[in-house]
């Protein structure tokens, strides 16, 4: 019985994610193009195919946060702190929230 | 007159796409007619075009791209200095358009553009077809001003003096010249005035030729004559050039006989000031100055700078409707003429497109530039800038951007120069991947 109902919760899921996925990318909004800049460091989705290290799959808050602490100093970095502080907060949200939609 | 057009509209492009025109100027808005067969041309798969195809894919529905260029395999300029200072390959900077055909769906010409019809929406090609668009993108990138110094030449270019400043056969003879300079030889560079592609260009490429020298002629020199006082980065690539090459490197600003009239391909020297200074070398990298892509300036996208004026929030030409310039062959504001900028305005245009032709107002846009320089395999600096729109023209974010820090450790320089292989692993797949 517990066998047999986890599987469509499982695919449920999967196909959830997949929407959201594809929804996300497939629109041409403010977020869009704001969170599709990092994509030329950060590979594609923030899926670094190099050195660089990724930015996939991290919750809007935890991207938020790493960000700030770009923007602030309070977290060292070679490049990042130039690039964040380019951003409002209110742009920080939007591409924080966008990232996290993708797969 | 409307009749003949829309016949021959039809003729040309076939019953789907003429659909999707009509219904354009039909009074009752169809959404669904009006997205079926949305057909988007894009001329040059260098990282601009290459990555406008991909992100209208990305960030719209059931557009119809087509992409063309001639050359089956696009070296990229940006990691050609890495080639010539022997840190790369050839094959290493080779990009193929297979990725976006078969993962995009994007149809790939391969041909030359020749001409733009912009009373019947139409790209003629080299071969004679015709093909039909509701907004076409051109991204041609640049070509050489041959009239930048008397005696220079498309010929000179290709024998004696190679610019080396679109990657190929011309990065390849210029390497093949360098290895065959003797020890204690003169290698020039003559860099040319604003604005011109990548700015810290002949800078990375004085670095790349010292650091071979250094290991298997170090009794060469590096000249560089300038045609303008300032470059980009001047202060940290003077600062590495003293602690990693001595005084390999020379850099003579236009004012003090920097500024290059004359050639002589036969003699290989270089002349300035009327004549009053000759330069001798046994290499010579000739850069000269640039303009738009041919087909920018024979179809009527350029002003009188030989650039293509655009508005800036859209890259919109301002002399053609329904066409948008980007790259280096576009004025945008404050943005150097870089592969990071061409890629960034890239997926600017495809939301542009994409919101005009869904009949929305245009986003604000937020564009990027980083320019890596290598001074030598684990010595990298940058200068980054983020980019907004506001009283008409594209401006950097102040506060933001910048270059790396002058007083940075090794360490620092070290984890920049992994970062730099780092942004070509991530850019070239970001365009063509
Ligand atoms: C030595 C060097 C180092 C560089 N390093 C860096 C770097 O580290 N970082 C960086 O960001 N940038 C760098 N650049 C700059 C970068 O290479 C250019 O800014 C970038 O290539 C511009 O892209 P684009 O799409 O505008 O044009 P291009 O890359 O020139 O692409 C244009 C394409 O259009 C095609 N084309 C032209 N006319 C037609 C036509 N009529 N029909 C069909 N196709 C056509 C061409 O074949 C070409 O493939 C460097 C440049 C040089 C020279
Ligand atoms: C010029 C290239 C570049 C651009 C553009 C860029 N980044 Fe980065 N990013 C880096 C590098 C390099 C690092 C490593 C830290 C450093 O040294 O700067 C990094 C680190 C990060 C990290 C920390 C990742 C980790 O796991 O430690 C996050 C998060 C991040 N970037 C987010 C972004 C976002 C979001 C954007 C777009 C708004 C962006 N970056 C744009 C180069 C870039």
């Amino acid at each position: 019985m517990t066998f047999t109902r986890r599987i469509p919760v499982m695919a449920a899921i999967v196909f959830g994610g997949m929407f959201i996925s594809s929804q996300a990318a497939a629109e041409a909004s403010r977020s869009a193009v704001l969170a599709s800049t990092c994509f030329a460091c950060h590979g594609t989705d923030g899926k670094s195919p190099g050195s660089i290290p990724s930015i996939a799959g991290y919750p809007a808050e935890i991207m938020e946060m790493q960000l700030r602490t770009f923007r602030d100093g309070t977290r060292a970095s070679t490049v990042m702190d130039r690039h964040a502080r380019g951003y409002t907060d209110e742009e920080i949200r939007m591409i924080s929230a966008y990232l996290s939609k993708l797969n | 007159m409307t009749q003949f057009t829309r016949r021959k509209f039809i003729q040309l492009v076939g019953a789907g796409s003429a659909t999707a025109a009509l219904s354009a100027c039909s009074t009752s808005p169809s959404v669904h007619t009006g997205r079926y067969g949305r057909k988007v041309v894009i001329i040059g798969g260098g990282p601009g075009g290459a990555t406008a195809a991909k992100y209208l894919k990305r960030f719209g529905h059931d557009i119809d791209v087509t992409l063309i260029e001639p050359k089956a395999t696009y070296h990229t300029c940006f990691g050609s200095n890495w080639v010539l200072g022997g840190l790369a390959q050839m094959s290493d900077i080779a990009q193929t358009y297979g990725a976006l055909q078969d993962r995009y769906g994007i149809r790939v010409i391969a041909d030359t553009a020749t001409g733009i019809d912009t009373t019947n929406n139409t790209v003629t090609l080299a071969s004679g077809e015709t093909v039909s668009f509701e907004k076409l993108v051109v991204s041609p990138g640049i070509s050489m001003r041959w009239d930048s110094a008397e005696g220079y030449s498309a010929e000179v270019a290709e024998t004696r003096m190679p610019h080396a400043w679109q990657a190929g056969p011309q990065t390849k003879l210029l390497r093949r010249q360098l290895e065959a300079m003797p020890n204690g030889g003169t290698f020039i560079i003559v860099a040319p005035g604003n604005p011109f592609r990548c700015p810290p260009g002949p800078y990375e490429r004085a670095s790349m030729a010292a650091h071979y020298f250094k290991r298997f002629k170090p009794r060469s020199k590096v000249l560089i004559l300038d045609n303008k006082e300032a470059f980009s980065k001047q202060g940290l690539f003077m600062a590495g050039w003293k602690e990693l090459y001595g005084d390999m490197i020379e850099w003579v600003p236009s004012s003090e006989g920097g500024q290059v009239e004359r050639v002589d391909a036969q003699k290989m020297t270089v002349y300035s000031d009327g004549g009053f200074n000759e330069f001798k070398g046994d290499v010579i990298n000739f850069i000269p100055r640039q303009q738009a892509g041919a087909i920018a300036r024979y179809t009527g996208l350029t002003n009188d700078t030989g650039w293509c004026p655009v508005n800036q929030q859209t890259f919109a030409s301002s002399t053609h409707e329904h066409v948008y310039v980007i790259g280096d062959a576009s004025i945008a504001g404050a943005m150097p003429k870089s592969g990071h900028s061409a890629n960034t305005q890239g997926k600017l245009v495809a939301a542009a497109i994409v919101r005009a032709l869904d009949g929305d107002d245009p986003v604000a846009p937020s564009l990027t530039n980083t320019c890596y320089s290598l001074l030598a395999p684990d010595y990298g600096i940058t200068v980054a800038a983020v980019y907004r729109f506001s009283d008409g023209s594209i401006k950097g974010v102040q506060g933001a951007g910048g270059v790396s820090p002058a007083d940075a450790s090794r360490e620092f320089r070290t984890q920049e120069a992994n970062y730099a292989r780092g942004w070509y692993a991530a850019i070239t797949s970001d365009s063509w991947g």
